[in-house]
């Protein structure tokens, strides 16, 4: 049977990670390297790096960064973060990452995720997509959740998938870093509507939360966080135990 | 020294790196004396079953890989890789595969309960249906493979990372380990030298490099 996957996800910039609360305040945590190693040694299930950078230089120091975790770890690696064009897909994949996650870049040119299903395959392409209720619908917002699209969510997350995106990041900011749990009614309302797997982000801040997440919406198919692992609340280990205590099957 | 064969598809990045890291001497070609000279032989890919089987074809691969796995080397097909062993693949139309292995290779769409999502994408648990711990497995169902070297080394039920939407049916008498995704899908397969993963066992941690270190232990046959 197929496992829930729980995925700690690292913002890196100038080659280190770092987590903003709700997008703002970042604070150096440590290591791409030796962050990923650990998590990969301590259970998690696939990883996901954004590259939150801006420059160009900083841009070739992510993909040295991605190349040396890509040779010594051996579990999917998912990278996002300034994806706007078929070469910026095959920049990355080229230094180990499996599969690529695009947000802003394919709401500016929602082509670019049919472009990339077809060169790459499906399986290749997350759409992550950052969502805020904005008088009461489900919004997409753009550039890291400062700029409201006005786009309704659901439908956007339907047309990507029937554009070719294989995988959905449903990242709530609504509930990103006030970690009162996971944004199980939004989750819900994309669930409904594809058939690819979906991946909750946003608002994780105990191991109860994760549970509830796969016992209330179980067609999720993973859980992404950063700061509660970041930070050691939580170790992977332990919040897998408790999933599999809670007849939640996981890979241990 | 394994010969990663190299055709113009997929990633070869992380399998090239999986192997260095268990201390495993690869080299990723297309030439065909390396590939001749070389101790065992991994056939990868990603995409298509149509575009990869005219890919090899155009390069003449095709016949190599049929010639040294006949003659007894190890070969190890991954994902698309392993499926292009079999006879037929219908992804887009109906393809030729390199006909090594008994079987064909279907969509799961229509196959699989309709609430499952395809891909069949992430960790599922292997249900070994043939002995690991023997050579020869002892019981073996009649018409099955008789022989699992290639999981020698892990455990029914562990994990491994699987990323497809087709899978090869009909092909009994090489199925050595199984998925449970709706339905039990072909997940390994052996007869003889000639093996495959649907899943990625350079995507799979602890199990797939164990994997990995099991097949390059194969000799000529």
């Amino acid at each position: 049977m197929i496992r829930k996957r729980i995925i700690p996800c690292l913002d890196v910039k100038n080659g280190r990670v770092v987590k903003g609360i709700q997008f703002e305040g970042l604070s150096d945590v440590s290591s791409p390297v030796e962050l990923a190693k650990y998590y990969s040694d301590n259970g998690a299930d696939e990883l996901v790096f954004y590259d939150i950078t801006a420059s160009f230089e900083e841009r070739a120091l992510f993909t040295d960064i991605l190349r040396e975790v890509a040779y010594e770890i051996f579990i999917p690696l998912t990278v996002g973060g300034g994806i706007n064009t078929v070469e910026d897909f095959d920049r990355v994949l080229k230094c180990g990452a499996d599969k690529v996650s695009v947000n802003s870049g394919a709401i500016r040119n929602p082509g670019l995720i049919s472009e990339a299903a077809k060169r790459y395959g499906n399986q290749c392409v997350v759409l992550s997509v950052d969502v805020k209720r904005v008088d009461g619908k489900f919004t997409v917002f753009a550039k890291g959740g400062r700029e409201n699209t006005g786009m309704d969510a659901i439908e956007w997350i339907k047309k990507g998938v029937e554009r070719g995106a294989g995988e959905i990041v449903v990242n709530s900011i609504d509930t990103d870093g006030v970690k009162g749990g996971f944004d199980l009614e939004m989750l819900d309302a994309v669930c409904a509507v594809v058939n690819v797997p979906v991946i909750a982000s946003g608002g994780a801040g105990n191991k109860t939360d994760f549970v509830d997440l796969f016992r209330r919406v179980p067609k999720v198919s993973a859980g992404l966080a950063a700061s509660i692992f970041h930070f050691g609340g939580v170790e992977i280990a332990d919040l897998k135990k408790e999933l599999c205590e809670n007849d939640i099957l996981v890979r241990l | 020294m394994i010969a990663i064969v190299d055709y113009g598809v997929g990633n070869l990045f992380s399998l090239a790196s999986s192997l260095k890291f268990i201390g495993v001497e690869s080299v990723v070609t297309s030439d065909l004396e390396t590939i001749r000279n070389s101790d065992q032989i991994i056939l990868p890919g990603v995409g298509a079953f149509g575009d990869a089987a005219n890919k090899l074809r155009e390069t003449g691969l095709d016949e190599i890989v049929r010639e040294q796995a006949l003659s007894g080397k190890p070969l190890m097909g991954i994902c698309l890789g392993m499926q292009l062993l079999f006879e037929k693949g219908y992804e887009y139309g109906e393809h030729e595969g390199l006909g090594l292995l008994k079987g064909n290779v279907v969509p799961m769409e229509g196959y699989i309960s309709q609430d499952l999502d395809i891909p069949h994408m992430g960790w599922n648990s292997l249900d070994i249906c043939v002995g690991n711990s023997e050579k020869v497995a002892k019981g073996a169902p009649e018409g099955f493979a008789k022989e699992n070297t290639l999981l020698r080394n892990i455990n029914d039920g562990d994990c491994v990372y699987f990323v497809h939407s087709y899978f090869a049916t009909d092909c009994d008498d090489s199925v050595i380990a199984t998925a449970e995704y709706g339905e039990k899908l072909t997940a390994a397969v052996q007869k003889e030298n000639i093996m495959g993963c649907q899943f990625h066992p350079e995507k799979s941690g602890k199990v797939g490099l164990a994997i990995l270190e099991a097949f390059s232990q194969e000799v000529q046959r």
